[in-house]
C-alpha cells in the first residue's frame, strides 16, 4: 500500500493547536494520499478531533500548515468544504424532520437543484439501507440508523474526501461490520479518500491501508500495520512459543544455548516431570527468528513437537504498550 | 449612523447578489430554482419557526392582547365621540393609541410584548444547533459562517414582519368594521410606518438574543439573560433615570439654560433604552399633534399654529429614533458576528 505515489490530498506540516497552556496537537506532520483509507488511532483526548477540525477550517491552527486538495482550509473554507464530507462524532440531525428532509437540506446547501437532490437522496438512502424509513422522523431513529444517515449525508455532496470522526461509536457489532463494509466499498469502488478516527483498534485494523497512532497530541507512528509494528518494536526481537514432550534436561540446555538467544524461559519442572508424557511450554526470545531452529532442536532431542508459534506484534500489543493497560480506555468507553 | 447605513448597503447588496448569482457553474434548469445556501437556510428556519409550538403560543398571546386593546380602544372612541370630547381628526389612528383605561393600548402592547417575540425567536438560535450536534454538520457544508447567523436573523425578522403587519392590518380592518370610519390615505401610511418601526424594534431584541445564543451554551441561560434585559429596560430603567433625575435636578430657581441642559441630559439617558426610542417614534407617527420630542421654550412656541404635522414632518421627527434603533441592531449583529466567526465548532460541545 506504500505504492500510492500520486499527489498527496491532505498535507499537514508542523501543525500545532494550543488551548491556552494546553497543547492539543503538537508539531504534526502527516500526508494522506488520494484513494487511501487512513485511520487515526488513539485514546480520547489525543487530539484526533482537533486535527480533523483544523482540516475543515472549523478551528484555526495555532501554527503550522494544513493543505486539503492543495487549499488552505482557513483561507478558502468554502472550496475545502465543497470537496470534503465530514461526519462529526455523534452526528446530529433535525429531529422533527424526516431523513429525506435532512438529506435534501444538505444537498441544497451544496447547490444541488431540488429534483436532482431528491433522486440522489433516495438512491443514497437505499444504499445505506434506510429506504423503508423515508417518512420517519429522525428523532425516532436508533443510533445505528443515525450513523448510516450520517454516511448518506456525507456522500450526497459527492465529496473527494470523507472524514469520519468515530463512525463506529455506540453501534452494535453487526452494525459496525456493515458500516465498515460500506466504507471499504466506497473507497475501493469510487476511489474516495477516507480518513477515519477511532479508538477501536480492531475496526481500524480491518479496513485501513495506513494507520496513525496518536498519543497526547503527537503522532507517534504512522504506516501500515507491519511497518507500524516495526517502528514501535524498538529492540527488534522475535518471540517463539513452543510446547513439546517429553521434556528433557538436554532439550532445556540446547534451547538455552541457541545462537542469537536473548531470553529463555523453560517450563517450571521438577525432576519427575522430565519423564512425563505431558507436553510442556517454553518461551524463547531472540534477536532473529529462531522458530525453525527451535523446532529442529526439539526434534533432534527425540521429543515430539505439539505446537510452535512465532509471536508477532499485532496492533493490540502496540496499543497496550502505549495506552498502558487500557484502563483509561475502558473507562471512556463506558461513558459513551 | 454611518455604520448602520454601510451595514444596510452591504446587507442588501449581498442579499440581491446571492439570490441571483448563486452558483455560476451550474446552468439553471427550467422549473428548478437553485437558491443560494443563504436562502435555503432562511427557508428552513422560517419553516421551523412556523411548525414550532413556541410560535403558536406567542401568536396566541399577542392576538389576545390585540383583541383586548382593540376592544378598549373602540369603547374609548365611542364614549369620546358621544360626549364630543374626542378630536375627530385622525380618529382612525386612535384605534392604536386610545384606551378606556381598562387595558393598555395597542402601541403599549407592541412595545411590551414585541421584545418577547424577538427574544423567543432568537434565544436558542445557535446554541440549540450546537447542543443537538447539527451545527458542526451544517458548518461543514460550503456556507459562510456569517450567512448562517444572517439567515437565522433574516428568517426570524421576516416572520416578525409577517406577524406584525398582519396584526396591524387586522386591527385596521376590525376598526373599520366596528367604528365604520374610513381611514384617509395619510392615516394608512402612518400605520404602515408605525409597523415598520415596530419591526425594527423587535429586530433589535432579536439580534440581542442571538448574541446571547452564541455566547451562552445553555438555552436557559440565554433566554434568562434576554428576559432580564427586557425587564430591565421596560421596568427598571425608567425608574433609575427617575432617581438620577431627582438627585441631579437643578433648583427651581436655577436659570433656564441650566434647566434645559439638565432636561437634555435626562432625555439622552432615556434614549439609550430602545423601548423609549420606540415609544417616541410611535407617538410621533401615530399622533400627528406631537410637534417636538424635546423641550420647547415659550419663545419657540410663539407664533406656531397648533395643528397636526404633515406625514413627512412626522417621519422627519422620528427619523433619528429609527436610525438609532437600526444602529443598535447593527451593533448587536456585529458583536454576534465577531463572537461567532472565530469560534471553534465541535460537535455537541
Amino acid at each position: 500500500m506504500e505504492s500510492f505515489a500520486q499527489a498527496p490530498i491532505i498535507e499537514m506540516s508542523r501543525l500545532t493547536k494550543k488551548y491556552g497552556e494546553q497543547t492539543a496537537v503538537s508539531q504534526l506532520d502527516l500526508t494522506i494520499h488520494r484513494g487511501e483509507v487512513y485511520g487515526l488511532l488513539g485514546p480520547n483526548g489525543a487530539g484526533k478531533t482537533t486535527t480533523i477540525l483544523m482540516m475543515l477550517g472549523l478551528t484555526e491552527p495555532s501554527s503550522g500548515k494544513v493543505r486539503v486538495c492543495g487549499l488552505d482550509p482557513a483561507r478558502q473554507p468554502l472550496e475545502v468544504k465543497r470537496r470534503v464530507g465530514y461526519m462529526p462524532d455523534d452526528v446530529g440531525f433535525y429531529e422533527d424532520r424526516t431523513a429525506l428532509d435532512n438529506l435534501l437540506l444538505t444537498a441544497r446547501l451544496n447547490g444541488i437543484p431540488i429534483q436532482d437532490a431528491r433522486i440522489q437522496a433516495l438512491e443514497l438512502l437505499e444504499r445505506v439501507g434506510l429506504q423503508h424509513t423515508l417518512t420517519k422522523r429522525v428523532g425516532a431513529f436508533s443510533r445505528g440508523m443515525r450513523q448510516r444517515l450520517g454516511i448518506a449525508d456525507v456522500l450526497i455532496k459527492k465529496p473527494e474526501i470523507i472524514i469520519l470522526d468515530e463512525p463506529t461509536l455506540g453501534i452494535d457489532p453487526e452494525g459496525v461490520r456493515e458500516l465498515l463494509e460500506l466504507i471499504e466499498q466506497l473507497s475501493r469502488n469510487e476511489g474516495l479518500t477516507v480518513l477515519l478516527s477511532s479508538h477501536h483498534l480492531h475496526q481500524v485494523q480491518q479496513i485501513c491501508d495506513r494507520v496513525g497512532l496518536f498519543v497526547q497530541g503527537k503522532l507517534i507512528a504512522s504506516g501500515n500495520i507491519e511497518s507500524l509494528a516495526k517502528q514501535l518494536d524498538d529492540d527488534g526481537s522475535v518471540t517463539v512459543e513452543l510446547s513439546a514432550a517429553p521434556w528433557s534436561k538436554e532439550l532445556d540446555e540446547r534451547l538455552s544455548g541457541l545462537d542469537g538467544l536473548l531470553t529463555y524461559k523453560g517450563p517450571d519442572v521438577s525432576d519427575h516431570a522430565y519423564s512425563s508424557v505431558l507436553s510442556l511450554d517454553a518461551v524463547i526470545t531472540g534477536t532473529r527468528d529462531l522458530t525453525s531452529e527451535a523446532a529442529r532442536t526439539v526434534l533432534d532431542c527425540g521429543a515430539s513437537l505439539f505446537g510452535i508459534r512465532r509471536k508477532q506484534y499485532g496492533l493490540d500489543d502496540i496499543y497496550h504498550r502505549y495506552f498502558e493497560g487500557g484502563g483509561q480506555l475502558e473507562r471512556s468507553n463506558g461513558i459513551q | 449612523m454611518n455604520a448602520a447605513t454601510a451595514f444596510n448597503n452591504g446587507f442588501w447588496k449581498k442579499l440581491s447578489g446571492r439570490l441571483i448569482n448563486s452558483r455560476p457553474d451550474q446552468t439553471p434548469e427550467s422549473g428548478s430554482r437553485n437558491y443560494s445556501p443563504f436562502w435555503v437556510l432562511v427557508q428552513k428556519e422560517f419553516g421551523d419557526h412556523l411548525r414550532s409550538w413556541r410560535f403558536t403560543i406567542l401568536i396566541g398571546i399577542i392576538t389576545l392582547a390585540c383583541i383586548g386593546s382593540i376592544y378598549a380602544a373602540v369603547t374609548a372612541i365611542q364614549a369620546g365621540v358621544k360626549s364630543q370630547q374626542t378630536d375627530t381628526s385622525f380618529l382612525f389612528l386612535q384605534m392604536f393609541t386610545a384606551s378606556d383605561g381598562s387595558l393598555p393600548t395597542f402601541v403599549t402592547f407592541v412595545s411590551f410584548l414585541g421584545p418577547l417575540i424577538g427574544i423567543a425567536l432568537g434565544f436558542d438560535a445557535v446554541n440549540t444547533e450546537r447542543s443537538k450536534g447539527t451545527l458542526s454538520r451544517l458548518l461543514s457544508q460550503p456556507l459562510y459562517r456569517d450567512d448562517f447567523i444572517l439567515a437565522k436573523f433574516t428568517a426570524s425578522l421576516l416572520l416578525i414582519s409577517v406577524v406584525l403587519f398582519s396584526l396591524g392590518l387586522l386591527v385596521m380592518g376590525l376598526g373599520l368594521f366596528v367604528i365604520g370610519y374610513p381611514p384617509t390615505p395619510e392615516e394608512v401610511l402612518r400605520v404602515l410606518c408605525f409597523l415598520v418601526v415596530a419591526v425594527v424594534y423587535v429586530g433589535f431584541w432579536l439580534s440581542l438574543s442571538i448574541i446571547f445564543s452564541i455566547r451562552f451554551r445553555q438555552t436557559a441561560t440565554s433566554a434568562l439573560s434576554g428576559i432580564a434585559l427586557w425587564i430591565f429596560f421596560s421596568v427598571f430603567y425608567s425608574m433609575i433615570i427617575g432617581l438620577i433625575d431627582k438627585a441631579t435636578a437643578p433648583a427651581d430657581s436655577a436659570g433656564i439654560g441650566e434647566q434645559i441642559s439638565h432636561f437634555n441630559w435626562m432625555l439622552l439617558l432615556n434614549r439609550i433604552s430602545p423601548s423609549y426610542l420606540f415609544s417616541e417614534a410611535t407617538s410621533t407617527l401615530l399622533m400627528p399633534g406631537v410637534r417636538s420630542l424635546g423641550p420647547l421654550t415659550t419663545e419657540q412656541v410663539v407664533g406656531a399654529i397648533a395643528s397636526p404635522l404633515p406625514l413627512t414632518q412626522s417621519i422627519l421627527l422620528s427619523w433619528p429614533q429609527l436610525i438609532c434603533m437600526i444602529a443598535e441592531t447593527a451593533i448587536c449583529f456585529a458583536i454576534s458576528y465577531v463572537l461567532f466567526m472565530r469560534q471553534e465548532i465541535r460537535s455537541r460541545a
